[in-house]
């Protein structure tokens, strides 16, 4: 259950405004950052905060990159796989997809797209566009983008993870 | 150098403050329009300046207003579109983050000029540090007087709020932006106007950042001046120019409508990084791959449709001799596939057949009957719902227009010819 006192300003915030809708997304969000993910029970009462059914809040959990309807890692790595960031391998002469950054991320943490390190750790999102193109290749972990990378760079990014006290980072987008 | 004006007050390491934003002229528009201009005479200064849509579409700003009806009823809306999710996009970022005041005038000349009462922000989840930059901004321009209720005593009220996306490439698309916010799946909604019945049926207009942030300077300093900004004939303005890929200097350059394609590639942007010029999308990437005959070309809205190609968003990505075109397409349509709304077959089913033509092509096990279906799909792509297919279809038509060579060279090696290269 969400503790008592965030249950308050979300329902505060959702009563403010003309338009309780215009707040999923941040009731999603604020939901998420509680539990880690958009959990079942977290959907079931985002969903009755906003007066909406679960069906309608799910079709948009579902639909955005940034809502996780299952758990994921301390770090969300989301790698741009956009063309620019694909095409910037620095010192990689042959530019196939099966040799991109997101790939050698994938390789180095053991790990298929989509997935979570064992260790909780780590989980790999494919990412539209992040909007970073002149530092490709990029790649955002729990909001904060990182770029120019290479397989020495992205080595290191991991290992400053890794050593992050927990709780350093806030999980939200 | 060219003048600059949307990026004047651009540092290396932190944004404009506000005082900062005063002293290079901010604000002063605002007080000149809300003291002595008519709203009406505000759309008649940008229809005159020429000022065309930044955000891809390359709509005249004071037309699109002017479809508002005079009668129409209010609240009315403005939105902001911060939403560039298109690969190569990262011009607003740049904009906001470096004088997000002019963006906050903009906003509220466009809310004066339509007589809006709100506006709302629309802003995607990777430039969060924008969007904490923006209401802090915001709350700083209500302290003086500049925001919200009776701003500089006008008695004008108007008052801008931020909605944060959850991320979806569609959302950029303004029908569907509206639906976002709404709290509904994002799809385009072609039923009606926007200016008729936009944000919870309301009058509402959606204008891209970087449009919003010209409006300052066109009332400060007249709708002559900015075209003369403009270094080709039927130009106005400056245009942020993203550069992108195999460039020595990769970033968001300021120039004038119309500066050549080969001199911001190759002066501004430091010319190639490595291997010789290749190709580029000239506006983003759903814009038609660009061969060297056409570098010459002028960055405009008319000289690249004179040629068959689209400005867009001025997102300028730039391939070397070293790249497959065969497989960035496929990077494309995969990313243009998985990021489809759905919404309807053309572009839900062709988009996914079209990747896997060209996945065929470059593992080399297609024949031209492939390349020629290709071709057939990617005009299909014109039947869809909305604009977003065709868009996705655009670099490979760029591919068969203007490097057929490659695609058969594929075909005819069995392979990929830049494989182990
Ligand atoms: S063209 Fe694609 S994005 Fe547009 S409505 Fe159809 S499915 Fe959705």
């Amino acid at each position: 259950m969400l503790p008592a006192k965030l249950k308050k300003e979300l329902q505060r915030d959702v009563r403010a405004s003309e338009h309780p809708r215009e707040k999923a997304v941040d009731v999603m969000y604020a939901v998420q950052r509680h539990y880690g993910y958009l959990s079942d029970e977290g959907l079931a009462e985002a969903a009755s905060l906003l007066g909406m059914s679960e069906l309608e809040l799910e079709e948009l959990a579902t639909f955005y990159d940034y809502i996780y309807r299952r758990p994921v890692g301390r770090f969300v790595l989301h790698v741009c796989d956009g063309v620019v960031c694909w095409m910037c391998h620095e010192g990689w002469a042959c530019l196939a997809e099966e040799e991109s950054i997101v790939t050698y991320l994938c390789a180095r943490l053991g790990v298929e797209v989509g997935q979570t390190t064992p260790d909780g750790m780590f989980t790999v999102l494919p990412s539209a566009c992040i909007g970073y193109c002149e530092y490709a290749p990029a790649m955002l972990v729990n909001g904060k983008p990182y770029g120019p990378l290479t397989p020495q760079s992205l080595d290191k990014v991991l290992d400053e993870l890794r050593n992050q006290p927990p709780g350093h980072l806030v999980l939200d987008r | 150098m060219s003048e600059k004006v949307l990026l004047q007050n651009r540092r290396p390491d932190r944004p404009a403050t506000l005082e900062e934003y005063r002293a290079s002229g901010g604000y002063q528009a605002l007080a000149k329009v809300l003291g002595e201009m008519q709203p009406h005479e505000l759309t008649q200064a940008v229809l005159d300046s020429g000022l065309k849509g930044r955000g891809g579409a390359g709509f005249p700003t004071g037309r699109k207003w002017s479809f508002l009806r005079a009668d129409a009823p209010h609240p009315r809306y403005i939105i902001p579109n911060t939403d560039e999710m298109e690969p190569g996009t990262f011009k607003d970022r740049i904009l906001v983050g470096c004088d997000p005041h002019q963006i906050i005038e903009g906003t509220i000349l466009a809310g004066y000029a339509n007589q809006a009462q709100r506006a709302i922000i629309f802003i995607r989840p990777s430039y969060e540090p924008e969007a904490e930059l923006f209401e802090r901004e915001f709350s700083r321009a209500r302290d003086e007087g500049l925001l919200g209720e009776n701003i500089l005593g006008s008695g004008f009220d108007f008052d801008i709020a931020l909605h944060r996306s959850a991320g979806r490439y569609i959302c950029g698309e303004a029908s569907a932006q509206v639906r976002a916010i709404q709290g509904e799946r994002p799809r385009p909604d072609k039923e009606g106007h926007m200016t008729d019945s936009g944000l919870w049926g309301r009058p509402t207009i959606v204008n891209n950042v970087e449009t919003l942030a010209c409006l300052p300077h066109i009332l400060r300093n007249g709708p002559d001046w900015f075209k003369g900004l403009a270094v080709s004939k039927g130009g106005a303005g400056t245009k942020l120019f993203g550069v992108s890929g195999m460039v020595a200097k990769p970033d968001c350059y300021e120039l004038p409508i119309g500066t050549p394609l080969r001199e911001i590639i190759f002066e501004h942007a430091g010319g190639m990084k490595g291997g010789a010029f290749k190709a580029c999308l000239p506006g983003g990437a759903s814009t038609k791959l660009l061969a060297p005959k056409d570098l010459d070309v002028a960055m405009d809205f008319e000289a690249l449709a004179a040629i068959g190609h689209r400005l867009g968003t001025g997102a300028i990505i730039v391939f070397d001799e070293g790249a497959c075109l065969v497989s960035a397409c496929l990077n494309l349509v995969t990313f243009f596939a998985r990021e489809s709304c759905g919404w309807c077959t053309p572009c839900r089913e062709g988009l996914p057949y079209m990747r896997h033509l060209l996945l065929k092509i470059e593992l080399g096990e297609a024949d031209e009957g492939c390349i020629d279906r290709l071709g057939e799909l990617a005009k299909a792509m014109d039947h869809s719902y909305c604009g977003f297919a065709p868009g996705a279809a655009a670099p490979v038509i760029g591919l068969l227009e203007n490097f057929r060579d490659e695609l058969l060279e594929h075909v005819a090696q069995g392979c990929c010819p830049f494989k182990g290269n």
